[in-house]
């Protein structure tokens, strides 16, 4: 971690505005190769390409922007290479592996874009473990050099690490030695949830600024080989060759990604984007969102080669495409918005078909199989959005099947409590999809999450199979608040506004620790602990005061610290 | 005591016999050294008796004392400068403050680093040089090579000492890596890069003795201003033996070029090849290599870890004393950055960088302007021998592969060059395998008759400790 130190600046440069699609054409520090069924990703981040100026990526560093193209590469390899059963990340650069995110990046930063920075690469580093667990593609690093930091956690994401032996290369968690912060992307989880690397080892492990090489990086469990470098290359072709020949093929050809349709636009202290089943509209004056999905408007494919025709057409992967790209645009883009109103429309039947197609497709289809894995983690990335999220359900919409997830990720949710005498009544219900393939990261359902003090009501909703309006909804508990219709406009607008006038930083704390109930798992640990170690540490002056040892690293005096203890 | 571990067999002024701790990990570590020497140090010779100048104590009188000795058996001591009474920090944010007997915990590994990273190059050379012994231009030349050998050797011992005695456990593993590492092999290569090249004929070897021991001088130096005083008294003694490298170094190429000189006036077209010597169109591009491949050495132009070794006390600049101000907070150096232009050719940025991340360029503009005294002496002789040539040492920019320069292309001068102009004209500058395999062919047969000088290089015009340059200073044992 050497990067020129004439860069650091203590001025916060402004946020840029940030957009999440790419493709392996447009790669600035990825290259991507294949060989049958090993796929090759190779890191060489172009020093002069960051995502806003300021800095050089030097060494292998990463900003986001380097970030975005590793989670598009994950994603499409996914989809569009059911071929691969292996890739092997690597570094295309002499004697370096990757140093970790970019320190002068961190530096200029203000703490919310450095929050959502982290909170994406630990998003992308969890995609790409789930790939090797759910996808049957194998993810292997192979350290061709120095891997530090945040380059030494990405490779903890991979299910396996080759470690080149030739005196130099190194695996190393610096930060706290030299930075004053944690290795932060899952680092110190998986070291001792995942690898279960002994924590007086990991302890020492983590104030080595240099770090451990060879045998004793085996030998600690840091990596799973440490192989001398003339033989490293072989080695990895090998593993990656074994590895493959253990997996079992998947039949069928990929999916294309094409780029998603989104016509954005701007308006008197409003803007929004529009895609083809999703809706974002930005109030700027009152940080108000309203985020609208409509159901699907045509009949569910009803095989798995029909699905595979529709493609990234059909609504189940374009609809979460398109949700997924409207929350990262919300969390990067509209920083102050503080409260999003959750909305659907459509035909709640079609929403209930579509799933129930794709539920029972996907026990053998490898395609809707991704499609309804994608559903998942599209929503884990809603249950982890820092904003308030309040389900509103009215006449008209759709909440039912994979969209009443919506509502159960929302920290509340009102319904018109109306029924059903005039046709006016809104309604919710379920699909399969609600009782199992959709958890959140602390391995429950949202149903069971939210039933965690009665857990056979769960199963008791899945027998119902009518829809459910207002009254009923909430008496099964499923929705927070149904006022009726004279009620309902004054209501809805007291809670936002309400809720939207609260302090910003305590609203993100406790909606974190509410909405993730029940049980520890590595993802919420590392959402809730490190991240939220990390983030508190990000604000103290050790770090990033004037003599925080952020705010001096690689300048020429030495950071002074605060002794005390808290 | 044991047979081998005690004051008689290694000779020092770091009271071994009373330093239990010290004489338990050097009972396991030299054995270890001693085998180390006999696989990888000079090959071919190990039986042989040697003119060697060994150090057994710090005085006047001890520090250089001679006679015949078969190189496994030579007394590799540990020697320090006397301390200066009630020392203080020279520089850096420490400043002013007593000198450190033991190394303060916060920059233990920082220190380790340093020493190991010093201690690599030591046993690294000794591997470069250990075939050259069979393409020797004579004994005193053969002799020369050994006595640079063994005292690298000792070089090490002075960098375990301070590893055995001040980092434990720890310190014992860094100390038998030294061991483990190998110069040039992929698996376990020498740390820095310079420190695994090959350095395969004669004229590399005073290349290397010139300019790379000359990076080795400016290390020390800025070494022995360190806080942690067993440092600056280990390297203060240290840089007595550098002097006589770069000596062998200076001296050899002097040699190297003055012969060569008489050979073109021996030759109608003034061709030094024809005669069986090396050109001076040679020697000018082993300069560049040589040179630019030490300045690697120095580590990067901009350096946080510089900053941060001048900030904790541990590395100052050579000579501290003539800066007039030793906190370098505040001031900046000035640089010119480049950067990649249009086409590939590098442009340039002016930089103000803080002046103790500048550390290491700092270093490096004492070593270049010292590193020019020598090549005006050799300049001096061809003028003096009516040759109209002058040796020039290469821009800083030119083939550096560290740095802010690593990866982009420059010409002798220093001007930019695309990739494609860079390898087209590379072989102008650097030598090429045609160069090589002539100085191969020069010095296939070794000359071991003691009387004897090969075509290629002047006599010296002196022996060593008074005796005469055809002393047998090697017998060599059939
Ligand atoms: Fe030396
Ligand atoms: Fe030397």
């Amino acid at each position: 971690m050497e990067p020129s130190a004439s860069s650091a600046s203590h001025a916060k440069a402004p946020d840029p505005v940030v957009r999440f699609e790419t493709h392996p054409s447009r790669y600035k520090h990825w290259k991507l190769s294949f060989d049958g069924a090993v796929a090759r990703l190779e890191m060489n981040v172009d020093t002069d390409a960051p995502l806003r100026p300021g800095y050089e990526l030097k060494l292998n560093s990463y900003d986001l922007g380097v970030d975005i193209e590793l989670a598009d590469a994950v994603q499409r390899l996914r989809f569009e290479h059911p071929e691969v059963k292996v890739v092997v990340v690597t570094s295309g650069q002499p004697k370096i592996f990757c140093a970790g995110a970019n320190i002068y990046m961190l530096g200029s930063s203000t703490h919310g874009f450095k929050v959502n920075f982290c909170k994406y690469t630990n998003e992308t580093r969890l995609y790409l473990e789930a790939a090797c667990s759910e996808s049957g593609q194998h993810y292997v690093a192979a350290l061709n050099g120095v891997a530090s930091g945040g380059g030494y956690e990405l490779a903890l994401a991979c299910e396996e690490i080759l470690l080149c032996d030739d005196g130099s290369s190194a695996v190393s968690f610096p930060e706290t030695p030299l930075l004053a912060v944690l290795p932060g992307t899952g680092g110190l989880t998986r070291l001792v949830d995942k690898r279960k690397v002994r924590r007086d080892l990991a302890d020492v492990f983590s104030s080595l600024a240099e770090g451990v090489r060879g045998k004793r990086a085996q030998d600690w469990g840091l990596v799973d080989r440490s192989v001398p470098r003339s033989r490293f290359d072989q080695t990895v072709i090998d593993r990656a060759r074994a590895l493959a020949a253990a997996t079992p093929d998947k039949q069928g050809a990929g999916v294309a990604l094409p780029a998603l349709e989104v016509a954005r636009w701007e308006d008197a202290g409003k803007a929004g984007a529009d895609y083809r089943y999703v809706s974002v509209k930005v109030d700027k004056a009152t940080r108000v969102a309203e985020l609208r999905m409509l159901a699907p408007d045509a009949a569910a494919p009803a095989t798995a080669e029909a699905l595979r025709t529709a493609g990234a057409d059909a609504w189940a992967l374009r609809a979460f495409r398109e949700l997924d790209d409207a929350l990262l645009d919300l969390r990067f883009n509209h920083p102050t918005v503080g409260l999003v109103r959750l909305l659907s429309r459509g035909d709640a039947a079609r929403v209930i078909e579509a799933d129930r197609a794709l539920a029972a497709q996907a026990e053998s289809d490898w395609f809707a199989r991704e499609v309804l894995l994608h559903m998942k983690r599209v929503l884990k990335r809603l249950d982890l959005t820092a904003k308030s999220l309040f389900a509103i359900v009215e006449p008209g919409s759709c909440f039912v099947g994979s969209l009443f997830e919506l509502t159960l990720a929302a920290d509340r949710s009102y319904m018109l409590g109306e029924g059903d005498d005039e046709g006016t009544a809104a309604f919710v219900g379920f699909s399969p999809l609600n009782f199992g393939p959709l958890p959140m990261s602390n391995g429950l359902t949202r149903l069971a999450s939210r039933f965690l003090a009665k857990p056979d009501r769960v199963a008791e909703l899945a027998e119902q199979t009518e829809l459910l309006s207002g009254p009923d909804a909430l008496d099964a508990g499923l929705v927070t608040f149904a006022p009726d219709a004279i009620d309902w406009e004054d209501e809805v607008r007291l809670a936002v506004e309400e809720r939207a006038s609260l302090s910003p930083d305590a609203l993100t704390g406790m909606e974190a620790n509410l909405r993730f109930c029940g049980p520890e798992t590595t993802e919420t640990k590392i959402f809730a602990r490190l991240s939220a170690w990390q983030n508190w540490i990000f604000q103290r002056p050790n770090a990033v005061g004037e003599r925080g040892a952020l705010t001096m690293y690689g300048r020429p005096e030495r950071p002074e610290f605060d002794w005390r203890r808290t | 005591m044991s047979s081998v571990v005690n004051s008689d067999r290694i000779p020092n002024n770091v009271h071994l016999g009373d330093d239990k701790k010290l004489q338990r990990a050097l009972e396991a570590w030299q054995p270890r050294y001693v085998e180390w020497w006999k696989q990888m140090g000079p090959e071919g010779f190990q039986e042989d008796d040697v003119y060697l100048r060994t150090a057994i104590s710090v005085d006047h009188e001890g520090w250089a004392h001679f006679d015949y000795v078969k190189m496994p058996e030579y007394r590799w001591g540990i020697f320090l400068t006397d301390p200066v009474p009630d020392r203080k920090i020279g520089f850096g944010d420490f400043m002013g403050e007593p000198v450190w007997q033991t190394v303060p915990g916060e920059m233990r590994n920082m220190l380790r680093r340093l020493i190991v990273t010093q201690g690599d190059t030591e046993p690294a050379s000794v591997e470069q040089q250990r075939l050259l012994g069979k393409t020797c231009p004579s004994l005193y030349d053969l002799r020369n090579l050994f006595q640079v050998n063994v005292e690298e050797g000792r070089h090490l011992w002075a960098m375990v000492y301070l590893l055995h005695s001040y980092f434990g456990r720890d310190g014992r593993e860094e100390a038998e890596g030294l061991l483990e590492r190998r110069s040039g092999n992929p698996d376990k290569p020498r740390i820095l890069g310079a420190f695994n090249e090959p350095c395969t004929n004669w004229l590399s070897f005073f290349m290397f003795t010139y300019f790379t021991d000359r990076d080795g001088k400016y290390q020390l130096l800025a070494l022995a201003e360190s806080g942690f005083d067993p440092l600056a008294r280990t390297t203060r003694f240290m840089l007595t033996e550098e002097a006589h490298h770069m000596f062998v170094g200076e001296t050899g190429v002097l040699r190297v070029v003055k012969r060569t000189c008489e050979l073109m006036k021996q030759n109608k077209r003034e061709d030094a090849r024809a005669e069986g010597g090396i050109d001076l169109a040679t020697i000018q591009r082993y300069v560049n290599f040589w040179y630019s491949c030490s300045l690697d050495l120095f580590g990067g132009e901009i350096s946080s870890n510089a900053a941060s070794f001048f900030a904790n006390s541990l590395k100052g600049r050579a000579k501290e004393d003539s800066y007039p101000d030793h906190k370098a907070l505040d001031v900046g150096y000035a640089m010119q950055v480049p950067v990649i232009g249009e086409g590939g050719r590098p442009t340039f940025r002016g930089e103000e960088v803080p002046l103790r991340n500048a550390m290491n360029e700092v270093l490096r503009d004492e070593y270049v302007e010292d590193s020019q005294r020598g090549v005006d002496k050799w300049n001096k002789a061809i003028a003096e021998a009516g040759v109209s040539f002058q040796i020039k040492l290469p821009s800083r920019r030119f083939h550096r592969r560290t740095g802010i320069h690593a990866g982009m292309h420059f010409d002798v001068e220093g001007n930019p060059l695309t990739k494609d102009e860079w390898e087209a004209r590379k072989h102008q500058w650097l030598p090429s395998e045609a160069d090589e395999a002539y100085l191969q062919s020069l010095m296939s047969k070794p000359v071991y008759e003691a009387n004897q000088m090969a075509n290629w290089l002047q006599p010296p015009p002196h022996g060593i400790k008074g005796k005469p340059v055809e002393f047998e200073y090697v017998r060599r044992h059939p």
